[in-house]
C-alpha cells in the first residue's frame, strides 16, 4: 500500500514535470539566447577570430536559427565541445542544438536519440599526394605508404577501398593531424588520407599548397549536419526549415544583396512564401512571417556563406562538389516551401 | 755554533723569495677548465662532445628565434616575410597575446581585474611562504580569496561579503564551543555558517544593484594562461589542509573516521584525473536539472582537488610514519591533548619531512591543470589547440605556441621548486 502511494506520487510528480517542462523554443525565447554547440576549433567550420568572434560555417547555421526566432544573429551562446562531450551537452538540456560537423550515421539518429534536421556539407574521405608523384587517381596508388590516423573510421574504409579494388598499400598509423601533417611533409608517406575538407584545410597550412594535389577520389560517405534532441519535434522543424530557407534561397536566387528588394514581393511564388509575403508558413512553425528573410541576412545564402568561411577564394579552397545545388549537379535538394 | 758551517755553504739566503705568479695552468679560468672539463681524457671527450652537441642545438634554434617574425597577421604572411629563410612565426604570440593569457571571451576592458588579483596574490601568499614576515599581514590573507573572488567574477559585492560573513561566523561559533568538544565547536560551526549563507543568499538577491560596481564576468568567459593559474592555485591552497585532515583521519584510531578516510583516499587514487574531470563536466549536468547547474569552474576546482587532497594526504603519511615513536610519546607524557600534539609537535616535523612531496604533487597538479582542455576549457593549451590553431591565419603554427606554453609553465614549476629548496635549507634544524 505504501509503495504504491508513493509509486503514485513519483508518477504524478513526473508528469507535472513533463507538463510544467517548458519546450525548446519557448526556453529559447525566455532566455533571449540560442545555446548552439560547436567544436572547439576546426579550420573554416567554427572558430574564435581575434576579437573572440565565432566564424565558420557551422557557426553560421546557429546564427541563422538565432536570427530566425529571436530576430538577432548575435543572440548565440557557443557552448565549445569536444567530440567526447557533444552528445552529452546535447542530451542533458545544455544546448539548443549542436552544429558541429557531426556525420549522420544510423546509431546517432536512432541509438543515441537526437534528430539530425539535415545536411549542410556532403564530406567524404579522400587522398592527399605531392603533384610532383604524378599519380591522377587513387586506383593508381599500388604499393603506396598511406599515413592514416588510427582507430578511425577511416582506417577501415582505406582497407575496404584497397581490397575492393586489388591493390596494395602500407598503412603508417599516426595519432593526431598535427602529427600526419609533419609525417607526410617529412616524405614519411606517400599519401595522406582523411575526410576531404580536413585534407584541404591541412593542404592550406602549407609552405607551397600548388605542390599537393587532392586525388579525385571519394570513398566515404560523411554528411555532416546539425542536429536536436528527440522529444521536440517543433524545435527540430525550426532547425530543419532555417538549414532548408539558406539552401531554397540560394537555388531561388534570393541572396544578401538582393533579399530587400525581393522581400517587397517578386513574381515568383516559391520565393514569397519563403521571405513570408505569400502564405503563413512562419506562423505554422510558431515564428513571425519573416523568420526566413532574417535566417538569410544573417549570413547570407548557403552559397554566400560556403564561399565565405570554406569557398575557392578562401585559404581552405574547397569546390562545391557533392555541395553545389542540386540543378547544378550537386546533392542540395530543399524540400518546396509551401 | 752559528758559523759550523760557513765553509760548507756558500750562500744562505737571507731573504724569502718573492711570491711567484702561479703557474698559469693552476690558476684563473685555465685551472678550472682543466679540474672541471678536462680533467681526464675521458671527461675532455666528454665535454668536446658537449659543446658539439650545444652548438649543434643552438646553431638551429638561435637562428629560428632571432630571425622571428613579430608583426604580420598570418602564418602565411609570416611565410611571404621570410622567404624561404629560417625564422619564427612569433606574430601569433603577438596577435593573440590577450587570448593566450585571458582566454577569447574575458571582456579586454577589464583585464586589469585578474591582473591586480594576481598581484595581490603575491602580497596574500608572502606571509604564509615567508614566515619572517609581520603576522600581521595574514589578515590580509584571509580576507585574499574574497578579494579575489570580486575581482575576477565582478557582480554584486553583497557576494563576498556574505562568505565572509559566513566564514567568520561559524569561526566564532566554534571557538565559543571547542572548549566543551571539538565535535559541537566544528559541526557548530558549519551549521552557522551555512545559516548565514542561506539568509545572506536572500539578501544578496534581493539587494542586488542592477549595475554592480564591478561587471559580472561568467565562468565560462575565464580562460588562458589565467585558467591554469587560478586552477593551481585554489586546488593546491585547498588540498593541503584537507590533504592534512585526511592523513590524520587515516592515521586515526576511530574506526569510522578511519574507515572514510582509506576509502576515499584508495578510490581517488585508483580513479585517474581525466575521468574525474569527465564525471564533473559531462555526467553531473545528467544529474543537476538543466537551470541549475552549478558551475562548471567550481566542478573541476572540487575534482582536482579531491584529487590532489588524496595525493597529499599520502606524502603527509609518509611523514607522519617517518617520526620515531618517541614523539608521540613524549607529546603524551608532556599531557598534551590530540589537537596540542599534532599541532605543537606531530605536524610540524611530519610537514618539514613531506615538504619535497607536497611540492612535487603541487607542481604535478599546476601541470594537470592543462588536462581541462579535454573537457571544452578554453586554457591555455585549450586555446592553443582549439581557437588559435583552427583559425584560417595560424593553422599549421605549432612550435611558436607550444614552445611559449612550455615557457610559461617552466618559470612557475621552477619558481615553486626553488621556493621549497630554499624552505627545505631555512627549515633544517637537524646538524649534519
Amino acid at each position: 500500500m505504501k509503495k504504491s502511494v508513493f509509486l503514485g506520487a513519483l508518477t504524478v510528480a513526473g508528469l507535472a514535470a513533463g507538463a510544467a517542462a517548458a519546450t525548446t523554443l519557448e526556453d529559447v525565447k525566455a532566455r533571449g539566447t540560442l545555446n548552439c554547440g560547436v567544436t572547439t576549433g576546426l579550420v573554416g567550420f567554427a572558430a574564435p577570430d581575434a576579437n573572440g568572434e565565432w566564424n565558420g560555417f557551422d557557426v553560421a547555421v546557429c546564427r541563422a536559427v538565432a536570427a530566425a526566432v529571436l530576430g538577432d544573429a548575435s543572440a548565440v551562446e557557443f557552448v565549445p565541445t569536444t567530440g567526447k562531450t557533444r552528445f552529452t551537452a546535447l542530451a542533458s538540456g545544455e544546448i539548443d542544438m549542436l552544429a558541429r560537423n557531426t556525420t549522420w550515421t544510423f546509431s546517432r539518429d536512432v541509438d543515441l536519440k537526437f534528430e539530425f534536421v539535415g545536411v549542410n556539407y556532403y564530406d567524404g574521405q579522400g587522398f592527399m599526394i605531392p603533384k610532383e608523384l604524378g599519380v591522377s587517381s587513387a586506383k593508381d596508388l599500388d604499393g603506396a605508404t598511406v599515413c592514416i590516423q588510427t582507430g578511425t573510421t577511416t582506417e577501415l574504409n582505406l582497407a575496404d577501398f584497397f581490397r575492393a579494388n586489388n591493390i596494395s598499400y602500407e598503412p603508417v598509423p599516426i595519432e593526431t593531424n598535427a602529427e600526419a601533417q609533419q609525417q607526410y611533409l617529412a616524405g614519411a608517406c606517400d599519401v595522406y588520407t582523411t575526410d576531404a575538407s580536413g585534407l584541404a584545410a591541412t593542404r592550406a597550412t602549407f609552405e607551397d599548397p600548388t605542390a599537393h594535389v587532392l586525388l579525385p577520389e571519394i570513398i566515404s560517405k560523411e554528411p555532416l549536419g546539425p542536429l536536436v534532441r528527440h522529444g521536440d519535434n517543433e524545435w527540430g522543424d525550426i532547425v530543419r526549415w532555417t538549414l532548408n530557407a539558406l539552401i531554397a534561397a540560394e537555388e531561388y536566387g534570393v541572396s544578401s544583396a538582393n533579399i530587400g528588394e525581393l522581400a517587397s514581393g517578386t513574381d515568383n511564388p516559391e520565393i514569397n512564401r519563403l521571405l513570408g509575403t505569400e502564405g503563413t508558413l512562419g506562423e505554422m512553425l510558431g515564428l513571425d512571417l519573416e523568420w526566413a528573410k532574417r535566417a538569410i541576412m544573417a549570413n547570407g545564402n548557403y552559397g554566400e556563406i560556403f564561399a565565405k568561411n570554406i569557398g575557392e577564394t578562401t585559404p581552405i579552397g574547397l569546390a562545391r562538389g557533392l555541395n553545389a545545388q542540386w540543378t547544378d549537379g550537386g546533392l542540395l535538394y530543399s524540400p518546396p516551401f509551401r | 755554533m752559528s758559523d759550523t758551517h760557513a765553509q760548507s755553504v756558500a750562500f744562505v739566503r737571507d731573504t724569502a723569495i718573492p711570491a711567484a705568479p702561479a703557474p698559469a695552468n693552476e690558476t684563473g679560468p685555465v685551472k678550472w677548465l682543466r679540474e672541471n672539463l678536462f680533467a681526464t681524457w675521458a671527461n675532455a671527450l666528454l665535454t668536446v662532445a658537449a659543446l658539439f652537441v650545444i652548438y649543434l642545438i643552438l646553431s638551429s634554434t638561435l637562428p629560428w628565434i632571432l630571425g622571428g617574425v613579430w608583426t604580420t597577421t598570418s602564418l602565411a604572411e609570416c611565410r611571404e616575410v621570410l622567404a624561404g629563410q629560417t625564422g619564427a612565426c612569433f606574430s601569433v604570440l603577438a596577435e593573440r597575446w590577450n587570448q593566450l593569457l585571458f582566454g577569447f571571451k574575458y571582456p579586454s576592458e577589464l583585464y586589469w581585474r585578474p591582473i591586480l588579483a594576481l598581484v595581490l596574490l603575491f602580497i596574500a601568499a608572502a606571509p604564509v611562504l615567508f614566515f619572517d614576515l609581520p603576522r600581521k599581514l595574514l589578515i590580509f590573507t584571509a580576507l585574499y580569496p574574497f578579494i579575489a573572488f570580486w575581482l575576477i567574477w565582478g557582480g554584486s559585492i553583497l557576494v563576498p561579503i556574505v562568505a565572509l560573513l559566513g566564514v567568520v561566523g561559524g569561526y566564532l561559533v566554534y571557538s565559543r564551543f571547542v572548549a566543551q568538544s571539538f565535535a559541537t565547536g566544528f559541526f557548530g560551526g558549519i551549521v552557522a555558517a551555512l545559516i548565514i549563507w542561506y539568509i545572506g543568499g536572500f539578501i544578496t538577491e534581493a539587494l542586488a544593484p542592477a549595475n554592480p560596481m564591478l561587471t559580472a564576468v561568467p565562468s565560462r568567459d575565464l580562460g588562458g594562461f589565467m585558467l591554469n593559474l587560478m586552477l593551481g592555485v585554489t586546488c593546491v591552497s585547498l588540498s593541503i589542509p584537507l590533504g592534512i585532515a585526511l592523513a590524520l583521519g587515516r592515521q586515526s584510531s576511530m574506526p569510522l573516521i578511519k574507515g572514510i578516510c582509506v576509502i576515499f583516499i584508495e578510490f581517488i587514487r585508483g580513479v585517474p584525473l581525466i575521468t574525474l574531470l569527465f564525471v564533473a563536466s559531462v555526467m553531473l549536468a545528467y544529474f543537476f536539472p538543466p537551470e541549475a547547474n552549478v558551475d562548471l569552474f567550481l566542478r573541476v576546482v572540487i575534482m582536482i582537488t579531491m584529487f590532489s587532497s588524496a595525493y597529499i594526504a599520502e606524502v603527509i603519511r609518509g611523514g607522519l610514519a617517518a617520526l620515531p615513536k618517541g614523539q608521540y610519546e613524549a607529546a603524551d607524557s608532556l599531557g598534551l591533548e590530540y589537537a596540542q600534539a599534532m599541532r605543537l609537535i606531530i605536524l610540524p616535523q611530519a610537514l618539514k619531512i613531506s615538504i619535497p612531496g607536497i611540492v612535487n604533487i603541487a607542481v604535478g597538479l599546476f601541470k594537470d591543470t592543462t588536462l581541462v582542455s579535454v573537457i571544452s576549457m578554453f586554457d591555455l593549451v585549450g586555446m592553443i589547440r582549439g581557437p588559435i590553431l583552427a583559425s584560417t591565419e595560424w593553422n599549421g603554427v605549432y612550435w611558436e605556441l607550444l614552445g611559449f606554453a612550455a615557457l610559461l609553465f617552466f618559470v612557475v614549476c621552477y619558481g615553486i621548486s626553488q621556493y621549497s629548496q630554499w624552505l627545505e635549507r631555512r627549515l633544517a634544524t637537524d646538524h649534519r
